[in-house]
């Protein structure tokens, strides 16, 4: 399955063309991409891809669609000289892509617990593969809850994919937003709150509990801290970081948090690798 | 009254009251229902009341001038709404209106400070259980301020 030119070298990236791209907010767009030759390579839910826009550079960016479509699909935000770039493509154009690199969500070794997935933001992307595949391989899983945080009800991402996944019987999914207008009739706070109140349910067992945690790295801070004061075990929690990527495979040294490089060790991390380092202000 | 001192100890706010202090909390209680869209308290008014929320969902919410009303929280089943009522001059700082049909239990504030005033052991009850929601919420205000999902 693997690409041709990433057998050979990670650093050669292989050619894709855009296929649909669908704006989901005013600065972000997902981009569906098919390989130029042969099928793209398989990737687990976490891992991120670089995205060479030829001309202009590349940036690392999580795999958000469905491991199971023959597409390559990325969300992309523009916050910059490339991932604007990318949010400008059109149909049809070539972008190189190097990947996929990184660690992934622990789908398989969740199995048999209950799933509590906490996104916030554009952290929605990279956990959505891990929300297909455990919605795909629902009954090898025991509760499983989304739990989202949006800056704004106009920002929610996927919205329409979350409102089919609240629809479900099997899934409890939950949406906050920091402010609202007094039109919003759902939640308005923050996710730690959210999470605290799930909590307190009866229905919560923090022991049998693995949660997957992604959005800006406050944001995942004060989750893992709700999750700690709820009772999950730390190596139960898993955050995914986000880092100034370059060569993909931990040689470069641009991402290094503490002892790990977070294009290769990470970007997923369980709690208990990390959080001594997440508070220190210059790793 | 009975049916209240019931009712008030299903709350989880009153959870590991001595059985007296319930019974004193009780005497100051009332139950209410407010339908959606009926403010539970308006800003400015006489902190007077608290409310613990039995079933529904509430929206605190502030309206700045010439803007439509900014919802800043939502406080839902087994929780509180107001702490304006523990501090002088006792005045509420936003309104708070029920999203959906709203089931609550109001404390009369100047009947529990009185008791507080008497009982200094019910007082210390009290402040356990309402510090923790004020480090809360004052915890959450300042998430929100950060505007984590904000462009950096």
């Amino acid at each position: 399955m693997m690409s041709q030119a990433l057998a050979q070298d990670p650093f050669i990236p292989a050619l894709y063309r855009v296929g649909r791209m669908h704006r989901e907010l005013p600065d972000t767009v997902t981009l569906e991409m098919v390989p130029v030759a042969g099928m793209r390579p398989e990737f687990a839910p976490g891992q991120f891809n670089m995205i060479y826009v030829f001309g202009v550079g590349e940036v690392a960016i999580s795999v958000s669609g469905d491991p199971d479509s023959a597409m390559l699909v990325h969300t992309v935000r523009n916050v910059g000289a490339v991932s604007g770039a990318i949010t400008r493509l059109e149909p049809g154009s070539t972008v190189g892509i190097r990947g996929p690199f990184g660690s992934a969500w622990p789908v398989d070794e969740a199995a048999g617990s209950d799933v509590v997935i906490v996104a916030g933001g554009l952290g929605l992307a990279p956990v959505r593969p891990a929300i297909y595949h455990v919605l795909a391989n629902r009954g090898k899983y025991g509760r499983v809850a989304i739990l989202f945080g949006s800056r704004h009800p106009a920002d929610i991402l996927y919205r329409h994919e979350l409102e089919r996944w609240r629809q479900r019987l099997d899934v409890q999914v939950e949406v906050t937003v920091d402010h609202a207008d007094a039109d919003w009739h759902g939640n308005v706070g923050t996710v730690p709150a959210l999470l605290a109140r799930r909590a307190r349910g009866t229905q919560f067992d923090p022991h049998e509990t693995v949660a997957f945690v992604c959005g800006p790295e406050v944001m995942m801070r004060y989750t893992a801290a709700a999750l700690q004061g709820a009772g999950v075990p730390d190596a139960r929690i898993w955050l995914s970081l986000e880092r100034n990527m370059k060569c993909g495979i931990g040689l470069c040294g641009h991402c290094q948090f503490g002892p790990s490089f977070v294009c290769k060790d990470g970007p997923v991390f369980s709690f208990d690798q990390i959080a001594g380092f997440l508070t220190m202000r210059e790793v | 009254m009975e049916t209240l001192e019931r009712i008030l100890g299903e709350h989880p706010f009153p959870a590991g009251f001595a059985p007296e202090h319930l019974r004193i909390v009780t005497g100051c209680a009332r139950s209410h229902r407010f339908d959606a869209g009926q403010y539970l308290v308006r800003e400015g008014a006489k902190a007077d009341e608290f409310f613990l929320i039995r079933h529904g969902r509430v929206a605190l919410e502030v309206a700045p001038p010439g803007r439509l009303p900014v919802l800043i929280e939502t406080v839902h089943e087994g929780e509180i709404v107001g702490a304006s009522w523990l501090v002088p001059p006792y005045r509420w700082m936003f309104d708070a209106r029920a999203i959906e049909m709203t089931r609550a239990i109001g404390i009369d504030a100047a009947c529990l400070r009185g008791k507080c005033d008497a009982d200094h052991d019910l007082g210390y009850e009290m402040m356990q259980r309402f510090l923790p929601v004020i480090a809360r919420r004052l915890h959450a205000t300042r998430l929100q301020i950060l505007d984590v999902y904000g462009r950096r």
